[in-house]
């Protein structure tokens, strides 16, 4: 990607994911400091099997959950446009999962604040891995390239896609 | 605490209802690692006094789930599953793919053990340190991909009902057992994601005789502390690096053998091993990749290769079958050894095969061994309940395994496997079925021949394996070579995916071990003292053996009948397995393994290895 000022996004490709879950691994690493799956802010669910797909921040146009954030704890970056979460300010209080239309956001296992994808200040190390492995799930793009409206979804409802693309009608019985 | 271990192991009791946490002294995880070393020192203890009248299928046997060090820190995550085996009356350290494991050790557990038989069908539900008996009875009786959704739903709802702010949980990891496991068929498998399976061993049997449908697991705590993460960071990435080079075993996994170990190493089975060689490109890698791969690329946790893919058939009588790639170990046992040649019949019965929870290998070499029967006229279609067992007809295939599964007829017979089920045949038919069947110790024998000399097994690896016909634990001589069942016994206790470690150096798992626990680990000493332990523990427990059945080296420490004959054709046609060779290279191995003449681990040996009450233990045997 040409150097470009201004916020990114992680475009993706869910159906070729592997389930690998390196994203989980590299993004726990970086951000814990341990292979911590659960506090991973990428999340590789498996509602059915053979269709799993990361689960992220899409940093929605409108950042719904910035606004229900009753005490002011989350933001959005200017550099890279990811939602960034002041951990100290942050109750645990869930409002914003439940303002997330995909529910993305969770609570940190252990700490009392909520995790969403920060972008690793505009180097995801999701991408990083995801692109080593040639999956090519996760790909790094400027964010202001096209004026697409930027939107989350549901576990459920991507599984439930997804299932059919991969399934066909025998999704039915799956999901 | 050593480093890179949770530090603690369930202990539930199905009979009593009760579940507790215990540890286990540094002095044991030290010795014997985790995943099969430990399962080998737990059940002697526990039961090598009295192993002999342990009934497998029977409340007193103890069912294992143990990870080991390397578990989600080496890419490629696994679980060991062990007990009494009911197939070889030994033990096992039968592993399975998917994330099972790596949940377990985020629930800050290292293993399970399962002690008794529940009084109704029920299921373990895991929430880090949140354990709990729960009922089963509506998911009793359902097929693998029913078992799989009903949980995956039942739990992440009680999930979100405990802890309605937490977000979305993701699935728990399940370990389940299908129908056949449920009817203690001897061929049943501890299954996880629908495909992956935990084969030799029998354990979904085991499983089933205690009441326990699934195991469900979600932890959400990180991997345990590690000695040197930076250390373990480099080693990942190592690993990786060294899988990302090699195209075509990622591109295409096992799934390029079932038309190449027929016709370039000729080592195949083919129609109950009757032939190791084809030459059907209908089997073709190529035929599969395009005609049936709906996802190339699919892996368990941290992995690299995704030598998994998943295949539906789109067309024709089997359209909707779903199941991964198939291996080659299916393509071979639910393929050519039935002498089905194409995608579509392979890829139904591999899916009929999972969604039963039974083992492709051993339910294929059952299947294979009774149309062999057919085909000689010893076995009628009466015999057969109306089936006409002709080779390359699936759908008389698929009738049977579903015989087998629910154990009806004369699938009674055969759901206890090959080797037993002979056993009975040679009996009531008064003639030597035994001359057909391709097992060592009760295990049937992994798709790998060896008459060619052309494949990675030797003429002593099955017959001199502690785990039989196991094809990922194969003896071979020198003791430390390169073949070895040592290096076996280090992946299964360390509990990895050792598909991940091919053209690795073998320091680099010891290196990883060291970087995990901190502890100094040479492939001298593994050989030399701990892997030797451990084998020395499951040699005794095979020799031991009983109730039903014992092994008698002499006899029983050999190749097949069929192992004898010559390759019937292909470019190896007329080689034949030496029986002079087998019985020098069988002494020689007795002599590096530290056994006497007749097999049995010799007294000074065990004594230098501090197992004096196995040595005690065996002297049942001696005389």
């Amino acid at each position: 990607m040409a150097k470009e000022k201004g916020p990114i996004w992680i475009a993706r490709v869910l159906s070729r994911c592997s389930g690998c879950r390196k994203c989980e691994i590299a993004c726990s690493l970086s951000h814990e400091k341990r292979i911590w799956p659960e506090a991973s802010r990428i999340r590789v669910f498996m509602l059915v099997p053979g269709v799993e797909f990361p689960h992220f921040c899409a940093q929605c146009e409108d950042y719904p959950c910035v606004q229900a954030c009753p005490v002011k704890a989350l933001s959005v970056s200017q550099r890279t446009g990811a939602v960034l979460v002041k951990s100290k300010k942050c109750t645990a209080c869930g409002k914003c999962v439940d303002a997330c239309p995909g529910r993305i956001p969770h609570i940190h296992p252990t700490k009392k604040h909520v995790l969403i994808c920060d972008l690793c200040r505009g180097n995801p190390q999701c991408v990083r891995v995801c692109r080593q492995g040639g999956w090519n799930v996760l790909k790094k793009v400027h964010r202001t390239n096209r004026a697409y409206k930027l939107y989350a979804r549901k576990p459920e409802e991507t599984t439930r896609d997804l299932a059919v693309k991969m399934y066909g009608e025998k999704a039915e019985e799956l999901v | 605490m050593i480093l890179g271990y949770s530090g603690k192991f369930l202990e539930v009791s199905l009979s009593t209802e009760s579940i507790q946490e215990i540890t286990i002294d540094d002095d044991v995880l030290r010795d014997y690692v985790g995943g099969r070393g430990l399962a080998a020192k737990i059940l002697w203890d526990k039961l090598g006094a009295k192993w002999e009248t342990i009934d497998p299928l029977g409340p007193e046997n103890i069912l294992l789930f143990l990870t080991g060090p390397l578990t989600g820190f080496f890419p490629g995550g696994r679980t060991c599953v062990s007990g009494k085996s009911p197939q070889s009356n030994g033990i096992v350290g039968s592993t399975v793919g998917g994330e099972f494991g790596v949940e377990l050790r985020c629930s800050g557990y290292d293993g399970i053990i399962l002690y008794g038989k529940a009084k109704r069908p029920c299921y373990l539900f895991v929430k880090d340190s949140d354990v709990e008996l729960r009922d089963a009875s509506h998911v009793w009786g359902k097929d693998a991909k029913q078992t799989v959704k009903i949980l995956t739903k039942e739990c992440r709802e009680l999930l979100k009902r405990r802890f309605p702010q937490y977000g979305e949980f993701k699935e728990p990891a399940i370990l389940y057992i299908g129908p056949a496991g449920e009817n203690k068929v001897l061929t049943a498998v501890v299954a996880a994601k629908w495909t992956h399976a935990a084969g030799y061993g029998g354990y979904g049997a085991v499983m089933g005789s205690k009441g326990l449908k699934a195991i469900a697991v979600k932890g959400t705590g990180p991997l345990p502390q590690v000695a040197d993460i930076g250390k373990v960071k480099r080693l990942i990435q190592k690993v990786c690096d060294n899988a990302y080079e090699d195209e075509l075993w990622r591109r295409w996994g096992t799934g390029a053998a079932g038309y190449e170990v027929g016709a370039k190493t000729s080592s195949e089975p083919v129609r109950n091993w009757q032939d190791e060689w084809h030459d059907e490109r209908s089997f073709g890698v190529d035929k599969f990749e395009d005609r049936v791969w709906i996802k190339q690329f699919w892996g368990d946790f941290g992995c690299p290769t995704c030598c998994l893919k998943i295949a539906m058939v789109k067309t024709g009588q089997f359209k909707g079958a779903i199941t991964d790639n198939p291996d080659y170990e299916l393509q071979a046992y639910l393929g050519t050894n039935l002498g089905l040649f194409t995608p579509e019949e392979n890829v139904f019965l591999s899916a009929l095969i999972d969604d039963l929870g039974l083992c492709g290998i051993q339910t294929g070499n059952v299947l294979g061994f009774a149309a062999e029967l057919f085909q000689r006229g010893i076995f009628t279609k009466e015999d057969l309940d109306g089936i006409e067992l002709n080779w390359g007809d699936a759908n008389a295939f698929a009738a049977l395994v579903r015989k087998i599964a629910f154990r009806e007829g004369i699938g009674d017979m055969l759901a206890q496997g090959t080797y037993r089920a002979a056993l009975k045949i040679s009996e009531a038919k008064k003639v030597d079925v035994l001359q057909y069947v391709v097992q060592s110790k009760g295990i049937s024998i992994g798709a790998h021949g060896i008459r060619s000399g052309k494949d990675y097994p030797h003429i002593i690896s099955y017959a001199c394996s502690v785990q039989g016909g196991d094809h990922t634990s194969t003896a071979a001589l020198p003791l430390n070579g390169p073949g070895s069942e040592l290096w076996g016994i280090f992946n299964d206790s360390a509990v990895y995916c050792f598909f991940n470690s091919f053209g690795l150096k073998r320091k680099v798992r010891f290196d990883f071990y060291k970087a995990v626990t901190g502890l100094e680990l040479t492939p001298e000493e593994w050989c030399s003292s701990k892997a030797l332990r451990i084998l020395q523990l499951q040699r005794a427990m095979l020799l031991l053996g009983g109730p039903d059945l014992k092994w008698n080296p002499k006899i029983h420490d050999d190749n097949p009948p069929r192992f004898y004959e010559p390759l019937p054709s292909g470019p190896y046609k007329g080689k034949t397995t030496q029986k002079a060779m087998v019985q020098k290279y069988k002494r020689r191995y007795y002599k590096e393994a530290g056994w006497d003449k007749n097999g049995i681990p010799e007294s000074e040996n065990l004594r230098k290895l501090g197992l004096e009450d196995v040595d005690k233990a065996l002297k049942r045997i001696r005389q």
